[in-house]
């Protein structure tokens, strides 16, 4: 059963939904739209690429990040779920270790620091393949890897929500916080780009 | 989603070894398929949420069970593969594998 997804199923059943609970005087029209809103207006990858240019310059802030993420990122004023408060894992890229991020079973994705998601990611190909050859999907990507890298792939199939720390590019040193910030790529937070 | 009670300690702790079950429910679940019937290793417990299973049923009374991160080898999975594949599983999705590992 976890394989059925008919998106215009479920767009009729949340229209519905959502004119019982006015008909009910549960909620207006209006607060389902500001809620929409204010969630979409504050969700970006730029929100992602802050905690990650953050955590490149602060090593204590990496600790906290990797240990909580979503405590972490709402020190920056990001809240890691929606309406809901969700727990966020971030997921450390090293020399011996590269991290990718997919939901197998839907479209689970950290939309408030990633922004929407693309296309692909909620593609039955990208999500059946890259829990199978994830390295044959990156190559896809232009992203190959040493042999002696080990993948991880995490399936935010539950209630977790997940984020790659990408390795911090060469010969950036000199760069600010909000310089390195812009080097972050939304494909390098899902973990099918490096830096 | 209102907070239920929770209480109790997490059955499994990093490093166990944990089957998931095989069977293919007639409900949803949050168990993919392609990880049935599967031995891992539990990275930790992650907190404690409503069992979905249960929850998408309609039903109010949906038990809240703890969530494990559980690491799972390619060659597990798919009989090849040098990767690993991490997934959110509840408690009752999983039983303690023998201590030979043998499911």
């Amino acid at each position: 059963m976890s394989g059925e997804h008919d998106d215009a199923l479920i767009s009729r059943q949340v229209r519905l939904l959502e004119s019982l609970l006015e008909e009910k005087g549960l909620v207006g029209g209006e607060t389902v739209d500001e809620v929409v809103d204010g969630f979409l207006a504050n969700a970006s990858p730029v929100n992602g690429a802050r905690a990650v240019a953050r955590a490149w310059t602060d090593p204590a802030y990496k600790e906290r990040l990797l240990a909580d993420g979503a405590a972490a990122v709402g020190e920056l004023g990001f809240a890691a779920g929606g309406v809901q408060k969700q727990r966020l894992r971030v997921a450390e890229n090293t020399q011996t270790v590269h991290n990718v991020v997919v939901c197998t079973l839907c479209s689970c994705y950290p939309l408030r620091l990633l922004g929407p998601s693309p296309g692909w990611y909620k593609s039955e190909a990208y999500r059946s393949r890259v829990v199978r050859d994830p390295r044959g999907v990156l190559a896809e990507f232009g992203v190959t890897l040493p042999d002696e890298v080990r993948v991880t792939v995490w399936d935010s199939s539950a209630e977790t929500r997940y984020m790659v720390l990408p390795r911090r590019p060469e010969g950036t040193d000199g760069l600010s916080e909000a310089e390195l910030a812009r080097l972050v790529t939304r494909n390098g937070l899902i973990g099918t780009a490096v830096l | 989603m209102p907070e239920r009670p929770a209480s109790g300690q997490p059955a499994y702790g990093p490093g166990d070894l944990v089957v998931t079950y095989r069977h293919d429910p007639p409900h949803h679940t949050r168990l993919p398929r392609y990880a049935r019937g599967k031995l891992g290793v539990v990275v930790e417990p992650e907190g404690r949420a409503p069992l979905a299973d249960a929850n998408a049923r309609g039903r109010g009374d949906a038990p809240v069970e703890m969530i494990y991160a559980v690491r799972f080898a390619a060659r597990e999975l798919w009989g090849e593969g040098d990767h690993d594949v991490v997934l959110d599983l509840s408690e009752s999705y999983l039983r303690k594998a023998d201590d030979d590992g043998v499911r």
